[in-house]
């Protein structure tokens, strides 16, 4: 069953109460703390009476449990084809040479069942061993909290020498790479790993400024879109992994605010450009203006 | 019935979350169809499983609830916590716990009856002992063991019950890679599922361009690829567009289709009724049910590979009726702008790129349908020389579109 209470936040949460009552009384307190960290807003008015009321027979009145064992949970049949159908995935050596292996467990797909079609076509080579080697190194010093000093090359092909508190990993699915996000760099906080050609662990002393912020300035703009050849739902499907916000203010006219990165402005300009006349810049005039400066240039050179 | 924040039925959420997530700007007048009361409960629910992405907005028209979330600050799908909250009953948590520590290990193998008498020894401790009868208890081990839980055996005349073997152990790079293939691939709830078995692990990555809506559609994919792996036909349940309709597809599932631009999945299909392939948009289907075996699934997988060359998105034939229709189209670009001759190697998904001389590069394709290429050819606006589509009408919209985007943005126009 895919919708199933055996996944649900309820039976994790219980689930992580009798860990602690099987080796002490827990009390209130120690059961909100629980319900906090695994549940939702609301289950607090749920769950400790369940327990407490003895509607639920697993907690005792004194906190103690007839559970003997920390519970746990073998896995189930679906996700262990989930887990067969990434172990074919070539992605899946990022991380580990053996990673998930049910030998008699059919996968859930096939890489040959989905297709992602529009993504682009120069992604990553997640089968090169020296990427794979630079892409465990960076998990490692993530975890490790360690810098690293990386060799890039630039798009002259000059090698430009970095050292950087690596943060977290970036992917975009568009794109189908990683990048690598990280402090104390003079170069900046973004490493493409598809352009290291050397790395090692820095170890030499290295300081950096953990409030530098390493998200580019957010910008925004905001649109109206004009509900014709259903281009609203087109939209806000489109732009939906942002931060938004949409109005209407006319029968089939309506305005969205969006909040991007800076860095991503002519990203912006081209998707916007995408939707035709459907949409309009109307905010902020810089925005409009690089819209406006593409129009007239295509104008100069075509369709008059 | 009291409101409770757990759910028996994952369709009714479905809409709901679609609609505060990708629209949210709707007042509660406007979910027509719905009762007051039921517009309540949901919102109320969602807001407690996602908490601080609801937000609300006070219009003329009232108030608006809606979602937003910026995938680029969330390492984890919020809308993941939707598949984590199918009720259940008291008994049900009950005997899972109990029965689960009186199996806790996978050498112990019991049979009903002496799994009974363990369970009420474990039950006598509380002040209203419960007594839960064999048939329910059967009912649950083999459930459990459908799910791969339990396994079961034959002990002389009794069927015996043993916890299944655990075959993994999670581990960090485990986790790591569940975190990243819970985003990205189909399905992911259930690396989400798994993510929670960690009792401390945090996330080392984020996402771009992450689309998450994708996440409402689980369940129907999964009823897919399962149908797709067993070479099966399944009975499709579809919405249209205006969600007031539902019809009944019979075909043969043959692969899904997942796009990273716009949000959307689909399920390539056989229609035998139309003799053709056809798309389904997954968040349009209701419910896919698994019918027969289908004998020529090859044959008709094989013959949907050998279109996808020629299809641009997911269209298998032009709205105009045309069987493939021709596009090409030149570009300009300066000495230092490369990189518009290399979106054009990296962007295009069927078709070639002639380069012309240093500045001007040429794509053409023979496609089923070009309108679904008209937004991509738009994002190379100020740089456009020459366009050529077979579909002559469609051309004419494109130039009548542009000319319309001319006149939108002109200094004094209609602003």
């Amino acid at each position: 069953m895919f919708f199933s209470e055996l996944y649900g936040a309820y039976y994790n949460t219980v689930a992580a109460v009798l860990r602690e009552a099987v080796s002490h009384p827990v009390s209130d307190a120690d059961i909100r703390k629980i319900i906090e960290k695994h549940a939702f807003g609301e289950s607090i008015i749920t769950i400790p009476s369940a327990l407490r009321d003895d509607r639920w027979k697993l907690i005792k009145s004194d906190g103690t449990t007839p559970i003997v064992n920390k519970p746990t949970l073998p896995l189930t049949l679906l996700q262990k084809r989930w887990l067969k159908a990434i172990s074919n995935d070539p992605r899946v050596r990022l991380f580990s040479d053996d990673i998930f292996d049910f030998p008699e467990v059919e996968p859930l797909f096939l890489p040959s069942d989905y297709v992602v079609f529009d993504k682009y076509s120069d992604g990553d080579d997640y089968t090169d061993e020296k990427y794979i080697a630079n892409f465990r190194m960076i998990l490692d010093a993530i975890r490790k909290r360690y810098p690293l000093s990386i060799e890039t090359l630039n798009r002259k092909g000059k090698t430009v020498k970095w050292v950087i508190m690596p943060e977290y990993l970036e992917y975009s699915e568009k794109d189908d790479k990683f990048r690598l996000i990280g402090y104390g760099s003079k170069y900046g906080s973004t490493v493409n790993l598809g352009r290291i050609v050397k790395m090692s662990p820095y170890d030499k002393p290295f300081s950096f400024n953990r409030k530098e912020d390493l998200r580019g300035n957010t910008e925004s703009v905001v649109i109206e879109v004009n509900d014709k050849r259903n281009a609203l739902e087109r939209v806000l499907m489109h732009f939906a992994h942002f931060e938004k916000e949409s109005e209407r203010i006319g029968d089939d006219t309506y305005t969205v605010r969006i909040k991007y990165d800076r860095e991503d402005e002519t990203e912006m300009v081209i998707r916007i450009l995408s939707f035709g006349p459907m949409i309009k810049v109307t905010a902020p005039q810089h925005f409009i203006d690089l819209i406006r400066e593409r129009l007239s240039k295509q104008k100069s050179i075509w369709i008059k | 019935m009291a409101y409770s924040e757990l759910i028996k039925n994952f369709n009714r959420i479905r809409d709901y979350m679609r609609e505060f997530y990708v629209f949210g700007f709707k007042s509660r007048d406007e979910y027509t169809g719905k009762s007051g009361r039921s517009y309540d409960d949901e919102r109320r629910r969602i807001e407690s499983w996602i908490g601080d992405y609801m937000r609300f907005n006070q219009t003329p028209e009232g108030k608006n609830v809606f979602i937003s979330i910026d995938s680029r600050l969330t390492a984890h799908n919020p809308l993941y916590n939707a598949w984590k909250t199918k009720s259940f009953t008291d008994g049900d948590i009950t005997l899972h716990f109990i029965l689960f520590d009186i199996l806790s290990n996978p050498e112990i193998c019991l049979s009903i009856t002496e799994i009974m008498e363990k369970m009420d020894d474990y039950l006598s401790c509380f002040r209203e002992p419960r007594v839960f009868d064999e048939s329910t208890i059967r009912k649950k081990l083999k459930e459990y063991v459908s799910e791969g839980l339990l396994l079961s055996e034959k002990r002389g005349r009794n069927i015996c019950y043993k916890r299944a073997g655990d075959d993994v152990v999670l581990d960090e790079p485990r986790f790591d890679a569940l975190d990243y293939f819970s985003e990205v691939v189909p399905c992911g709830v259930i690396g989400s599922f798994l993510l929670d078995k960690a009792l401390e692990h945090d996330s080392h990555f984020v996402f771009k361009h992450h689309y998450i809506t994708g996440a409402m559609d689980s369940e129907v994919l999964f009823a897919a690829f399962t149908a797709i792996r067993e070479k099966r036909n399944v009975t499709i349940e579809s919405t249209n567009r205006n969600r007031d309709r539902i019809k009944e597809h019979n075909v043969t599932p043959l692969r899904v289709m997942v796009s990273v631009q716009s949000g959307r999945q689909y399920l390539m299909a056989y229609s035998p009724l139309h003799n053709k392939k056809t798309s389904f948009r997954t968040d349009n289907i209701v419910s896919v049910k698994p019918e027969e075996i289908c004998p020529n699934f090859d044959e008709r997988e094989a013959e949907l590979t050998k279109m996808l060359p020629h299809i641009w998105g997911v269209s298998t034939q032009s709205a105009y009726g045309n069987h493939l229709e021709h596009v090409e189209f030149t570009v300009t670009y300066a000495d230092d702008e490369l990189h518009i001759r290399n979106r054009l190697e990296r962007e295009k998904r069927c078709g070639r790129v002639e380069h012309i001389d240093k500045n001007t590069s040429r794509f053409s394709a023979d496609v089923y349908d070009i309108l679904e290429m008209v937004p991509w050819i738009r994002t190379f606006i100020c740089r456009i020389t020459e366009l050529h589509f077979s579909n002559k009408d469609l051309e004419k919209r494109f130039r009548r579109d542009l000319r319309d985007m001319y006149a939108m943005y002109e200094e004094g126009g209609e602003e």
